[in-house]
């Protein structure tokens, strides 16, 4: 049975990276050229350790579905990614970062890995510019700052509102520098199926050929994933549409034990829902909110156009109930805020659904110029969806399925419990506790790949020098080419009358409705039953159309949605569990008079960790114990 | 509202395409153009016919999947903006609407409006990057950079690498695509290293992968969504005869 064994180094914490680093065991570089290592994921975690892996002269074979590795989705992330330079003299320093992602974690993220994410971050930022990644800078040529929700300093980097695409293209352009000199083959439009383990230890991969339909067999001596995240079980959420889980469902069902499945942070505010055929919902990024000013009607059901509400019947709510951080309170703080205005009827708009994002204050005292600098490409773009000009009135928002903080158990190391199968970036349960700070995932995501896994992963394949080549014709590799199979014939084999996609959009209401941002014991039970019957009505009556030997989007998606019914339960089970409320997961049953979350540490401070038993068995709970040395554990107050 | 759609249908690579007309009611002017293609394939799906392939992710303007040419032009109507910017609002009760994937030698079809734009890929791999291993480098604040030349840069990295350029050249040039990365790195100190061998490797790739000639029609710069100016262009040339006579 495999342990739990979160391997966090002894001694100080300032001191634990760097005791790890020294004291790790390494690979000479004629020993890296015969090592394979599997990569799945091209998103800024996956480019990032493929180009650095390359560079100390491993073999690396890199997988994504897309046709090319820039377009994953790190390529939408928007408004920046942390370090803590202090550039500005504000005060900012690893340990404030530690502490501020600790704190908005809700004190449920493991304090040595936050603490590395903070120690590396000055070396991402110094990486990623001396690729050419185009930062904002200052009239004196140095790079510039802004702040962010949850935090009082300005550690933020950024490039205009397109920071994730600038990330991943520097990230991407060092990967393609592998390809030329070799270290690194791409394979594009290739989907992971299936996870091989050989003899306790992750070996392979089984990938279909998104082209062709031929599924394939790929071997090395360790597999690491960097598939991202799983925000699109809600349907609608601000992800890339075809992001998914598969590779890490895969992974789970063959020993790799999953983390806080449950803590998925709900962003404040992304455009509201405008149609009944609405696929994705675009994130407004955060970095809004340190110009944009939230406010509702002061009049329940105030029907007049948003400039016609003179300034004393407005309701700056959240400067109301949180004047210490105002408008950059953290994002789930934020999103429930909207939530309960709008539940109690003093939504705007057509639905009631939506919140004001105002800048007319911002554009008054600091120009309109100033203001489209920082944010010019988000006002396009939003103008471009909904039709307004959000520089002539204010932008409507509402809360919307954004970013997972549960995903795959790792160790310090960032090794799962299937010695060898590593996970990196927002595919595992990583830094960010029960609540993540804005511009601090793509952050997470660089560090992985550029400065953690290039060193951890040495210390595995340092006993992996002697192993030959894997081979692809083991009986592990049959076996599980096999299943793939027969999970795509049984798809086929349904041949109902239902399409996928209406499938996954009841699935996401179900999860929107009842383990979203407010959840209780009764609802998250009756999610578990409705869930069963969709998925029981989905292999009696999904129709997916076309064979499997050519491009089949609707194949793909429904494996996707097939694996999601199983995630969905994992997540509702793990909410159940749960009966605190934390970060971004949110009980009813325990809330203070207030109304503000009620986290009960005695009874939850760990890592809810869980095995996988058995499709028709419960998976089995296990706790990674939170111990705080280094802070002292409080409530987390905002006011 | 009413739409009429002639769309081209392809079976394979090798698969000798057409078009094929469809009628779909109930199409709310709120809804995307992708929203709109679902909705036609939720349609044919359910009636039994095979769904219209077409490339898309984001649906936000900045992965460069969606690939559509539209009554004629790459992207569509919209000024400044991708397939998936693209709402129905634009079009009126009743139109025909013409969809085809990009046409281009470089880019083959692969099926119906799925085109393989691996070469951008190849051109990236040729030299569309700067060499620093992670580990070497110095303070970001080491080296100053003119806030001007940072913007100009940033807009020329901006580029999605959708290839609407190269589906509305006669030529099936890429110098567009080409010059806006040779230009970000052109811009800025750190590239100016590699700025020789960067700009002589890029343009060959790109004469080899049989991108044509820019003879200077300006298409490119009208359907590019993130509005990267045929200036780039102008700067890869002058890089491109500097590095010749270096
Ligand atoms: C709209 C939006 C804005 C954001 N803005 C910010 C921000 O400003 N700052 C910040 O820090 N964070 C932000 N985030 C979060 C951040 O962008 C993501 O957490 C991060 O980019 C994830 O990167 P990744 O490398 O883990 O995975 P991704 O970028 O999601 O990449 C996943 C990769 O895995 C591949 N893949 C997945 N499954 C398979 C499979 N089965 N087979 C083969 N390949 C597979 C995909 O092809 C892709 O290459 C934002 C997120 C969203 C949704
Ligand atoms: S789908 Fe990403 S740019 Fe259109």
């Amino acid at each position: 049975m495999a342990k739990l064994d979160s391997k966090i180094p002894k001694g100080p914490l300032a001191e634990k990276w760097s005791k790890y680093k020294s004291t790790m065991k390494l690979v000479n570089p004629a020993n890296k050229k015969k090592l394979d290592i599997i990569l799945v994921g091209s998103g800024l975690s996956g480019s990032a350790a493929a180009s650095t892996l390359g560079e100390l002269g491993y073999n690396v074979k890199v997988f994504c579905f897309q046709d090319t590795p820039r377009r994953a989705h790190s390529v939408a992330a928007q408004g920046g990614i942390n370090a803590t330079k202090n550039y500005k003299n504000d005060g900012d320093s690893d340990y404030r970062l530690f502490y501020d992602m600790i704190k908005g974690g809700d004190y449920r993220a493991r304090e040595a890995n936050v603490y590395r994410a903070a120690e590396v971050s000055n070396a991402t930022i110094d990486q990623l510019t001396a690729q050419g990644v185009p930062f904002a800078r200052e009239y004196g040529g140095t790079l510039d700052n802004r702040s962010f929700g949850g935090v009082q300093v300005s550690r933020t980097f950024y490039a205009k509102g397109q920071t994730g695409q600038q990330c991943l293209l520097g990230a991407y352009s060092g990967l393609s520098r592998q390809i030329k000199k070799g270290t690194v083959t791409m394979y594009s439009r290739r989907e992971m199926l299936e996870l091989v383990v050989i003899d306790g230890k992750a070996r392979g991969i089984i990938t279909r050929n998104l082209v062709t339909g031929e599924l394939e067999r790929h071997a090395g001596h360790t597999v690491i994933l960097a598939t991202g995240g799983y925000g699109t079980i809600y349907y609608l959420s601000t992800l890339a549409v075809n992001s998914n889980a598969s590779a890490a469902w895969a992974a789970y069902k063959k020993g790799a034990f999953f983390g806080n499945p449950g803590f998925i942070q709900i962003h404040p505010s992304s455009i509201p829902v405008l149609n009944e055929y609405q696929a994705k919902l675009t994130l407004m990024s955060e970095s809004l909110r340190n110009d944009g000013r939230i406010w509702v009607p002061k009049k329940k059901e105030d029907k007049r156009h948003a400039n016609e509400i003179p300034e004393g019947e407005r309701d700056y709510y959240l400067e109301r109930r949180y004047p210490a951080f105002g408008n950059l309170v953290p994002r789930d703080v934020a999103s429930r805020a909207a939530k309960e205005r709008c539940d109690a009827g003093y939504g705007v708009g057509d639905t009631g659904l939506a919140v004001n994002l105002d800048f007319k204050d911002a554009i008054a005292k600091q120009g309109k110029k100033a203001i489209e600098d920082k944010y010019g490409n988000l006002f396009e773009m939003y103008e471009k969806i909904t039709g307004i000009n959000p520089y002539d009135e204010p932008m409507r928002i509402y809360p919307s399925g954004h970013y997972t903080m549960g995903g795959l158990w790792v160790d310090y190391e960032l090794m799962t419990t299937i010695p060898g199968l590593f996970a990196i970036g927002e595919s595992n349960f990583s830094d960010h506790g029960a609540n993540r700070l804005g511009a601090s995932s793509l952050m997470q995501c660089a560090g992985d790949g550029y400065f953690v896994i290039s060193n951890t992963i040495g210390n595995f394949l340092s006993g992996e020098i002697r192993t030959p080549k894997i081979s692809t014709d083991a009986p592990e590799f049959e076996k599980a080419e096999k299943d793939v199979t027969g999970k795509i014939k049984k798809l086929f084999a349904v041949n109902g009358k239902q399409t996928v996609t209406s499938f996954h959009k009841r699935l996401g209401k179900i999860m929107w409705d009842y383990s979203g941002m407010s959840r209780n014991e009764e609802g998250l039970k009756k999610a578990l039953k409705f869930i069963d019957e969709l998925k029981e009505e989905f292999w009696k009556d999904v129709k997916v159309p076309g064979t499997n030997n050519e491009i089949n989007q609707e194949l793909e998606k429904a494996g996707r949605v097939a694996d999601y019914f199983g995630l969905a339960k994992l997540i509702v089970i793990d909410a159940l569990n749960r009966g605190e409320s934390c970060g971004a997961h949110f009980r009813e049953e325990s809330q203070t008079p207030t109304g503000e979350a009620k986290r009960d540490d005695a009874n939850y401070s760990y890592v809810s960790v869980w095995e996988y038993k058995g499709d028709e068995q419960e998976p089995q709970l296990r706790k990674e114990a939170l111990n705080y040395e280094f802070v002292e554990v409080k409530e987390r107050d905002y006011k | 509202m009413n739409i009429k759609l002639k769309i081209w249908r392809q079976k394979n690579a090798k698969a000798k395409g057409k078009f094929v007309n469809y009628n779909l009611d109930n199409v709310s002017p709120e809804m995307s153009f992708l929203e709109m293609l679902d909705a036609l394939n939720n349609k044919l799906i359910i009636e039994g016919d095979e769904p219209v392939a077409f490339e898309h992710d984001c649906r936000e303007g900045i992965c460069g999947c969606c690939s559509l040419y539209i009554n004629g032009t790459p992207h569509g109507p919209g000024e400044k903006s991708t397939t998936c910017e693209l709402h129905m609002r634009s079009f009126k009760d009743g139109h025909t609407i013409v969809i085809e994937p990009w046409r281009s030698r470089a880019f083959p079809v692969m099926k119906d409006l799925i085109v393989d734009r691996n070469a951008f890929d190849k051109i990236i791999a040729a030299g569309g990057f700067i060499s620093i291993d992670a580990g070497s480098s110095q303070d970001s604040n080491a080296v100053l950079v003119n806030k001007e030349k940072a913007d100009e840069a940033f807009i020329s990295a901006s580029c999605i690498g959708c290839g609407a350029c190269v589906a509305a050249c006669k030529n099936a040039s890429a110098m567009l695509f080409v010059s806006a990365k040779v230009s970000q790195f052109a811009l800025l100190p750190q590239g100016r290293v590699e700025a020789v061998e960067r700009v002589q490797s890029m343009v060959a790739k790109m004469d080899e992968l049989g991108f044509g000639n820019c003879t200077n029609t300006y298409a490119c710069e009208a359907v590019c969504p993130k509005g990267i100016s045929v200036t780039n262009i102008a700067r890869m040339n002058r890089e491109f005869l500097a590095a010749k006579i270096s």
